[in-house]
């Protein structure tokens, strides 16, 4: 028993599990396919996160060209399934039947070689998750093995995200340009926009979002878990004490992308588009406030923070379209000011030790009959940090 | 083609490229302050800027009411106000946000985008959606011609001038005055200004709030080239983080080189190619240069 609930705590399987029951139980139920379609969208960017609390959180560098991995896994599946949308039979009456109907535009009477992996879709499936890691490797390789972390990593990062958007853009009759790619239909002959598709998507992207969370957690709690948090604070020590700190830095930032990379090709997916406007400086930093806003440590905080900012997103802007940019210019300020930690830190600062107190002095109260001493002693078992169940001890 | 035309046409290319770069150096200058100096990463660059530009153009509506006749010479009083407002604003800022957050860099950005998330609505509610243009003094119009079939235009040059002007006042600033001691002193070591009786926290928040009425002086100087509307600045904050991270954070001269630089690889570039690859192409450069030399070009030897 005592093994089980050791493991519960260390993978912290509790919090998991009322994710699950949320977004897999509650949420459909209480949703009709558009608004569950919706946080279906949102969850997307719940990959992002993840991939933040990792880099950021735990590595403590942070990286705003996420947009960039999200947009490269997003492109990776909306090519393959734009491709199979401008079969020759549909696309006849363009001057090059069989191709996109942008190439067509553009005057490009030839598939270029770029899209020709795109045919397949177990290689477009790889190249979801091992693109964007490919490209997170050439730009962390070099600055990490020179030790180029903070400010400098981030504005790297962030110019990276302007050149993609501007060539996205730029080279319009290989990528669609500015419009991105619409119309995406089928996968492999299969409506992906009827309402039985959208449920069965959406739960794929519950059940891709929970894998990520829990090989997350498994990392974190692993050696190599142990180690990020030690470089985050002492950089210098891990590397004296014989480790390679690039190469962690170089995995966890790979890892990132290939999570937000699978973000990108399940929005394409259940979303029928992409477009150059998820990649660049602005979906990017948003991204980064999903991850503040849920608590840059905590896994599930990172979910939770996409699907509320993204569900204010939509509501405010539904109503008040004027004030929305002033509560999320108040959020960014509020969230960095006032919750460095976002709303995990919140549980984990106020409501939980303000809750254990409580209990713990209904326990005091329980075994101490008499009335006067319980009043007397009542102060002493809050500033105890011992505590009988365990619990204490799993703090952070 | 004969000879003569094709020396005008490298000229007036020069010409774009020193223009490109007189743009560049204005956006980055106010951040080399700001970021490259205090290590403040300032995400609200660009709106800084803007009010620089709306004040142009709010005292253009104001003269041109109330004042014609004094049309021809309210330009250089404008460009003051610019930065003033953006100088007052900047002050108001570093009170209530950044000082919380030296100790925090990375957050700073994050606050930063809010402040320029919440100032963008500020000018979308205020002023309007719409991009405006203030009306400009005669003399700012027209180009200049040397000789037959070379024209220069006169704001280009105007902005050029400003560029040296502003330039070399902060060079002088920051090497010469008591501030710039008391600035240099804060960068290098916090703990032992501190300690020699130097107010850091005054030293930051004056420092702050010049690097956004520079900023502000950049907007000015932008409202003769094109149109200001709300969104304006978020265009310009990528470059001139690049140009200021380029040239080596914490050196002003490698800040003017780096805008040289980068000036003239996209003007060049852009003779070549379209204009967007010709970005790309820059852009890439500068990213791969950074990675080999991730100080910049100029590395100022810091004992932390």
């Amino acid at each position: 028993m005592n093994f089980i609930k050791a493991s519960i705590l260390r993978y912290q399987l509790g919090s998991l599990l009322l994710l699950v029951l949320l977004l897999a139980v509650v949420l459909p139920l209480s949703l009709d396919i558009f608004r569950l379609n919706l946080v279906g969208k949102y969850l997307t960017y719940a990959f992002v996160a993840v991939g933040l609390v990792m880099v950021w959180g735990y590595g403590g560098v942070l990286s705003l060209g996420q947009g960039v991995f999200f947009g490269i896994g997003g492109y990776a599946m909306a090519m393959f399934l734009k491709l199979e949308a401008s079969d020759p039979i549909t696309t006849k009456i363009q001057s090059t039947p069989g191709i996109p109907d942008f190439m067509d535009w553009n005057q490009i009477t030839e598939l270029p070689v770029l899209w020709l992996p795109f045919k397949s879709l177990p290689l477009s499936l790889a190249l979801v998750v091992l693109a964007p890691m490919a490209l997170a490797w050439l730009v962390s390789f070099a600055m990490f093995k020179r030790r180029v972390g903070g400010v400098y990593f981030a504005i790297i990062t962030q110019a990276v995200a302007l050149i993609c958007t501007v060539l996205i853009i730029g080279q319009q009759g290989y990528t669609g340009g500015v419009n991105g790619m619409t119309d995406l239909k089928t996968m492999l002959g299969w409506d992906t926009r009827t309402d039985g598709a959208k449920y069965i998507l959406y739960y794929v992207c519950v059940g891709l979002l929970v894998a990520s969370i829990v090989l997350c957690r498994w990392i974190q709690t692993s050696k190599l878990g142990t180690l990020l948090l030690a470089m985050r604070d002492k950089e210098d020590r891990v590397r004296f004490s014989g480790y390679d700190v690039s190469n962690f830095k170089v995995f966890i930032f790979c890892l990132a992308a290939g999570l937000s990379g699978i973000g990108g090709a399940m929005f394409a997916l259940q979303v029928g588009f992409m477009s150059p406007s998820f990649v660049g400086i602005v979906p990017s930093i948003e991204m980064v406030i999903f991850c503040a806003v849920g608590g840059r440590m905590s896994l599930v905080g990172a979910v939770y923070g996409a699907l509320l900012v993204n569900a204010g997103k939509t509501l405010f802007s539904e109503s008040f379209p004027d004030l929305w940019l002033f509560l999320m210019a108040g959020l960014f300020i509020g969230v960095t000011m006032a919750f460095p930690m976002g709303l995990a830190g919140l549980w984990d600062e106020k409501i939980r030790p303000w809750w254990k107190g409580r209990r713990q002095a209904l326990r005091e109260a329980a075994v101490k009959p008499p009335a006067a001493t319980v009043a007397a002693q009542s102060p002493a078992p809050q500033t105890e940090p011992a505590l009988p169940d365990g619990i204490g001890s799993q703090r952070a | 083609m004969t000879l003569s035309d094709m020396m005008n046409i490298g000229l007036m290319q020069g010409f774009a490229g020193l223009s490109l770069f007189a743009v560049l150096l204005l956006m980055g200058l106010g951040l080399a302050i700001i970021f490259g100096q205090m290590g403040v990463i300032n995400m609200a660059h660009g709106e800084f800027m803007t009010i620089g530009a709306y004040s142009i153009y709010l005292a253009a509506r104001v003269t041109e009411s109330l004042a014609p006749a004094f049309m021809p010479y309210y330009f250089p009083i404008a460009i003051g106000l610019a930065f003033v407002f953006a100088f007052i604003v900047g002050w108001i800022v570093e009170w209530v946000l950044i000082r919380h957050l030296y100790k925090r860099p990375l957050d700073t950005l994050l606050a930063t985008w809010g402040v320029s998330l919440g100032l963008q609505q500020l000018f979308r509610t205020f002023i309007g959606p719409k991009e405006v243009s203030p009306t400009l003094p005669e003399w700012l119009m027209g180009s200049w011609t040397p000789h037959e079939g070379l024209d220069i235009p006169i704001n280009g040059l105007f902005v050029l001038a400003l560029t040296a002007l502003v330039t070399g006042g902060v060079l002088v600033a920051l090497h010469k005055s008591r501030w710039g001691l008391r600035v240099r002193a804060t960068v290098a070591n916090r703990t032992m200004a501190n300690a020699t009786g130097i107010d850091t926290t005054k030293t930051d928040r004056l420092t702050f709030a010049i690097g956004c009425g520079i900023a502000g002086m950049a907007g000015a100087a932008f409202t003769t080239i094109g149109s200001t509307g709300p969104t304006s600045g978020s265009l310009y904050i990528v470059d001139a983080f690049l140009v200021v991270t380029f040239g080596g954070a914490a050196s002003l001269l490698g800040t003017v080189v780096s805008a040289f630089g980068i000036a003239q690889t996209q003007s060049i570039s852009e003779f070549f190619m379209t204009g967007s690859m010709a970005k790309v192409l820059t852009l890439s450069l500068i990213v791969l240069i950074l990675m080999m030399r991730p100080q910049g070009l100029f590395a100022v030897k810091v004992r932390r």
